[in-house]
This record gives structure tokens, C-alpha cells and sequence, in this order.
């Protein structure tokens, strides 16, 4: 137990992990600015952050777990119940994208992967979201998959997409 | 348009234009050394002044006029944001700089640094931006290798530090004072203005926030001098003392129904038209436009009657437009719904509203239900009227909303029901010909099944 009476949990950031958010912390005046890189940090090793990172990264910038949390949870970016997909799949779906069949493209991606936006595959290997202008309007309708952006998207291009997972 | 050569976006068409050996074998840094060696700080901000260099971000602000808000003998620290949060849809020049020519943005961003003092500059990047990011980070580093960033740089005793910063999905972080709360951790709820950052900014210390595309300009206007920035775009109305002009080049995002979709550069002041024919390729598929956005979806709608509007920061106030915006034109043709796009619009309003005033977290989620339930065959007449009531309402110009984002959410819902008025009617009546007269209170969307 804890001094809140929790059970102590098993620690989630590893030492890797704290080397890389204790990198960021010369650049800043105070420790808070530490926030979102510390987040991030977390985000690209376990693909979401669980309320344990949370308390940890707390700790570390000398925060209350709910000062994190709170700004955690403003961001609809991270998760926190179990990690996204291998593949975490932006489908544009702001003006230009739309007028150029976003719509029909992200309903085609949904019914040909089994799931819902916002959902993962069962293999873990996709997760499908939609996103707001991802700021490549000229190569509408566009997808951005981890960190490649896939450009003026047909139907068989999706279909490709899928299957190269 | 034949004799303007391209500033901006001068450098793109080089192989590996984003490496420091290439921006330097265009004169890249040559300015940045002759201003750290031969100017003053003050003579920065003089010739930027003097160009009526009007910000790139969206508001058109002077620049060199807001540096001179800075407190002056300040004993610092002073900080510079640059905004490359660009998330205003429709808008991807921000980009294009950054993925091509990082190493432009970053001697603008030294140059206006030294300028203000700053010392230390955190560059604020959109997380949606996984190229621009990987090379504005190595040019950065490249540029810190060269010694044009870090400490007593070429010997100067000048010191400047540049920090990337990643953000997290979320367009109000492009609001400069959002920008500022998330940096520092927050929740990216834009702060209440005065204090504006230059007094009040990022950790409490004076700041200054500005665009990628005013940063790339500022290093054009000492290279080049404020002359050369005037001898182009559209000068100041003589008959009103507060128009700044439109001065310099202008990068324009063009997408939607033209053949040619990009991002292009020429002189502030161009028309909807030339941008879309000299450009764009005309519209996609020979079909006759209908709309145009433009400067990003904040900005209302153009009806294509009105595409002889010249895009300057004035025009498209006296076409019925909140502004200039982004400079970011999406065209519509003839087979688009205004009830969709205003759908679309609203959407993503609903979506991005931080929900700390009470009139934008409300309004906007209400004009998405509304028009949810118009595309659904269930509008009313008098929902029109309730529209335009929260597009009448929200905003900072009513003062009811502490950023602009309720203005942005605002202008749309405007333009589209008061210029497209006939279309809507007539959707409505055909859509819901036993209810289009109903005026009674809807019961909740949950029981009638519509979301
Ligand atoms: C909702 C909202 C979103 C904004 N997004 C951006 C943005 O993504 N990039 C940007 O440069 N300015 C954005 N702005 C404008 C900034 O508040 C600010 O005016 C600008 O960064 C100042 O830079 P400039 O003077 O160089 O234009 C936004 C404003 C609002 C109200
Ligand atoms: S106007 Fe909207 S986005 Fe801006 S601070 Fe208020 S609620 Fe947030
Ligand atoms: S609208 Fe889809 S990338 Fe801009």
C-alpha cells in the first residue's frame, strides 16, 4: 500500500523511457512544459497511456496525477484503456477530403476491416479513426497511417492499404 | 501574372531542397550572417515594419508592429512561438514550407528572434506532420552543427536556442494563446485577452507568436528590402487610414473540384478566378463551380459570382467573408449540397470547440444537431432562423467568446443559409413536406432516432 492506500501497481515507465522525458526537461522554465513530450514519449512505446504512466509521469515533473491527467484527457490523442493498432489510420474527413468522397472511403475501409471508427482490429494489427484536415487537402482524400501519408486514396488503394497490414 | 518568380517557394523544385547544403547553395543563412553581424535588433524590426508585413496566420496582424509591443528593456526572458499548428482545413502551405524548405522557415524564425530579443524559440508543430517534423528536426540540428543556432552564434554574443514542440491533435492549438497553454502543459484553452502574449505570454514571460509563412517572409524582407516587399500586392486604401494593404508574396492553398490542386505562389491580391485558371487547371471535369471557400473554412463562402473577389486581407470582408485567412481556396462545383458542406463545417466546429465558453461549446454542437437533422429529412424552416440566431451570436465580434474559433464556426452557418437561402428552403420543403412548417420545440434527437 501506498501512502493513498492504493496498492502500489507495477511501474509502466522503464528507465529508457524516463531517460527520454528527463531529456526534455533543461528546455523549459518550469517542469509542466514537460507535459506532452512525456506523454508522447509513453504514446510511441506502448501505443497508449494508462492512468499508471500517468501517476508516473506525475511524479517525475513534480505534478498531481489529475494536472496530467486533466491535460491528457483534453487531447482526444491518447488512449488509455489498451493500445491502439499497429497501424493507427487517420481517414480525412474536412472539406476537401469530403468533397472527394471521404465519406464513401472511410465507410469502405470500416465494412472491409470489421470495425467501427475508433476501433481496433481484433488482431491488433488497425486501428481506423477519422481525423479533421490533416493538412494535405491537395492529395484529397487522403489517410495518414503512422507516418505515412497515403495520397488521393481510390477504393483500391484502401483495399491495398488493408491488405499490406 | 507571367513575370513573378516564385520567393517562397523559390528553392522547392531543387533535389533535397531540405538540406542545409542546398539552401546554402542558394545564399541560404548569408542573411542571417550579415544581420548578426551589421544590424542592430531595431533595424530588423525597422525594415519589417517598413514593408507592412501583415501576418500569415490568419488574423493579418502587422508584424513588425506587434514586435514593437514587447515591453521595451524587458530583462527577459522574451520567448518566440512559431505556429506550425496549421489545422485550418483547407490549409497545408505551413507544410509544404516546412517538408521543403526548413531550413527558409528557420532563418526567418532566427532573424525575427533576434529581432525581439528572444532567446530561446519553441517551434510548435501539428502531430499530424510526421514528414515535416523529421526534417525540420534535422535541419535544426543541422543548423546548430553550423553554429546558426545555440550559443554566442559566429561569434555575434548573441544566443538562440530552438526547441521543437509536438502537438496532440487539436485545432485550437493553432490559437496563439491556446498555443501558449499547451506548451505549458495545460489544457490548450485559449487565455482571455489582454493581456496579449506580448506582454503576458508563454510562462508569463512576454512573447510573440507567429506564422511559418511570416517567418519565411521575414527572411525575404532583409534579404531584399522593404521596397522590393511593396512593389507587390495590393497597397493600402489611401481613403482608409486603417487598412495596412495586402504587400508581398502570398502562398495560396487550392483543393477541392479543380484539376489542379496545390499549394501556389504570387503576388497578395490575385482573384478566386485567376487562382482557379491560372493555376488551378480550372474546374475539375468541366463542370460549372458553385462555392468557393476563401481562406479556410473559417472564412464563409464565396458564391461563384464572386469569385472576381481579389484574395487580399481586405476583399473578402467586402464579399461578405470573415477575412483572408489562410489564403486557402476549396471550390466547390454544381453538384455540391450546401446543406452538406454546411453540415461538414459545423461538424468539424462541434469537433474542435475547446468547450470553455458557454455559446461555442453550445452552438456549435447545437448547429451540427440542427443540421443533422435537416440532412435527415426532418428540418424545419424556422431551424434556418435558429441558425443564423447562433451564427448571429457567436464570436468574438458579438463578444460573447473569448477566440475566434465561435467567429470561424460562425461565418459558414452565415453565408451559406443568407447566400444560399433558396437551396435550403427547398431542401427543407422536399425533404419534410408534412413538418417544413412545424415551429414547436423538436423533441431530443435520441427519441426521433437522427444521429
Ligand atoms: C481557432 C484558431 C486557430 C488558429 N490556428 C492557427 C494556426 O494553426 N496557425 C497559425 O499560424 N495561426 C493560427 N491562428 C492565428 C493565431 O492565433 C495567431 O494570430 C497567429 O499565429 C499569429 O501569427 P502571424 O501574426 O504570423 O499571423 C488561429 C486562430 C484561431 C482563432
Ligand atoms: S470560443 Fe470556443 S474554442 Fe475559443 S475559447 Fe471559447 S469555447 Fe474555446
Ligand atoms: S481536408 Fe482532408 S487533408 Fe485537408
Amino acid at each position: 500500500m501506498n501512502e493513498n492506500g492504493n496498492t502500489t501497481a507495477e511501474r509502466v515507465l522503464t528507465d529508457e523511457m524516463i531517460a527520454e522525458i528527463q531529456k526534455y526537461l533543461p528546455r523549459y522554465p518550469d517542469k509542466q512544459a514537460v507535459t506532452l513530450p512525456a506523454l508522447h514519449v509513453v504514446n510511441e512505446h506502448l501505443r497508449y497511456v494508462p492512468l499508471q504512466a500517468v501517476v508516473e509521469i506525475a511524479e517525475l515533473l513534480e505534478l498531481h496525477p489529475s494536472q496530467v491527467q486533466d491535460t491528457l484527457s483534453f487531447y482526444g490523442f491518447f488512449k488509455q484503456d489498451r493500445p491502439h493498432g499497429e497501424t493507427r489510420a487517420w481517414v480525412c474527413r474536412s472539406i476537401s477530403c469530403h468533397l472527394l468522397g471521404a465519406d464513401d472511403l472511410l465507410e469502405h475501409l470500416c465494412e472491409r476491416a470489421g470495425i467501427q471508427p475508433g476501433e481496433t482490429t481484433a488482431n491488433g494489427k488497425l486501428t481506423l479513426e477519422y481525423g479533421e484536415c490533416l493538412g494535405a487537402c491537395e492529395f484529397a482524400p487522403c489517410i495518414l497511417a503512422n507516418k505515412t501519408l497515403h495520397k488521393c486514396v481510390s477504393k483500391a488503394d484502401a483495399d491495398a492499404f488493408l491488405d499490406s497490414l | 501574372m507571367a513575370e513573378f518568380e516564385p520567393v517562397l517557394l523559390a528553392n522547392i523544385r531543387r533535389e533535397d531542397s531540405h538540406t542545409l547544403r542546398v539552401y546554402e547553395e542558394s545564399g541560404g543563412y548569408n542573411t542571417w550572417k550579415k544581420v548578426l553581424q551589421e544590424w542592430k535588433p531595431s533595424e530588423v524590426i525597422d525594415v519589417v515594419k517598413a514593408s507592412n508585413l501583415r501576418g500569415r496566420g490568419g488574423a493579418g496582424f502587422p508584424t513588425g508592429l506587434k514586435w514593437t509591443f514587447l515591453p521595451k528593456d524587458h530583462p527577459g526572458p522574451v520567448y518566440f512561438c512559431l505556429n506550425a499548428d496549421e489545422s485550418e482545413p483547407g490549409t497545408f502551405n505551413n507544410r509544404i514550407l516546412m517538408e521543403q524548405d526548413p531550413h527558409q522557415v528557420l532563418e526567418g524564425l532566427a532573424l525575427s528572434c533576434y529581432a525581439t530579443g528572444a532567446s530561446t524559440a519553441y517551434f510548435y508543430m501539428r502531430y499530424e506532420y510526421p514528414l515535416a517534423w523529421e526534417r525540420c528536426q534535422a535541419a535544426v540540428e543541422e543548423g546548430y552543427a553550423r553554429g546558426y543556432f545555440g550559443k554566442n552564434i559566429l561569434d555575434s554574443g548573441y544566443s538562440l536556442d530552438v526547441y521543437l514542440h509536438r502537438g496532440a491533435a487539436a485545432y485550437i492549438c493553432g490559437e496563439e494563446t491556446g498555443l501558449i497553454e499547451s506548451l505549458e502543459g495545460r489544457r490548450a484553452w485559449p487565455r482571455i485577452k489582454p493581456p496579449f502574449p506580448a506582454v503576458e505570454g508563454a510562462f508569463r514571460k512576454p512573447t510573440v507568436v507567429n506564422n511559418i509563412e511570416t517567418a519565411a517572409c521575414v527572411k525575404h524582407i532583409c534579404e531584399k528590402g522593404s521596397d522590393w516587399f511593396r512593389s507587390m500586392g495590393i497597397p493600402a486604401d489611401p481613403d482608409n487610414p486603417r487598412d495596412a494593404g495586402s504587400y508581398g508574396p502570398k502562398l495560396y492553398c487550392l483543393s477541392g473540384h479543380v484539376e489542379k490542386p496545390g499549394c501556389y505562389e504570387a503576388p497578395c491580391g490575385i482573384t478566386v478566378w485567376q487562382l482557379i485558371n491560372e493555376f488551378g487547371g480550372g474546374i475539375r471535369g468541366g463542370k460549372q463551380a458553385k462555392a468557393a471557400i476563401p481562406g479556410g473554412i473559417s472564412m464563409g463562402l464565396l458564391t461563384a459570382d464572386e469569385f472576381d473577389c481579389p484574395l487580399d486581407f481586405a476583399s473578402p470582408g467586402k464579399y461578405g467573408c470573415l477575412g483572408l485567412g489562410t489564403a486557402a481556396v476549396v471550390v466547390m462545383d454544381e453538384t455540391v449540397s450546401m446543406i452538406d458542406f454546411l453540415h461538414n463545417s459545423c461538424q468539424f466546429f462541434a469537433h474542435e470547440s475547446c468547450g470553455q465558453c458557454t455559446p461555442c461549446r453550445e452552438g456549435t454542437s447545437w448547429a451540427l444537431k440542427m443540421l443533422k437533422r435537416i440532412k435527415a429529412g426532418r428540418g424545419r424552416l424556422k431551424d434556418l432562423e435558429l441558425l443564423l440566431e447562433i451564427g448571429d451570436n457567436i464570436g468574438i465580434m458579438p463578444g460573447t467568446t473569448i477566440c475566434g474559433l465561435a467567429d470561424g464556426a460562425a461565418w459558414p452557418i452565415k453565408n451559406a443559409i443568407r447566400k444560399f437561402r433558396d437551396e435550403f428552403e427547398d431542401y427543407i420543403r422536399r425533404t419534410n413536406p408534412e413538418g417544413y412548417m412545424e415551429t414547436d420545440p423538436v423533441p431530443a434527437l435520441e427519441i426521433i432516432g437522427v444521429h
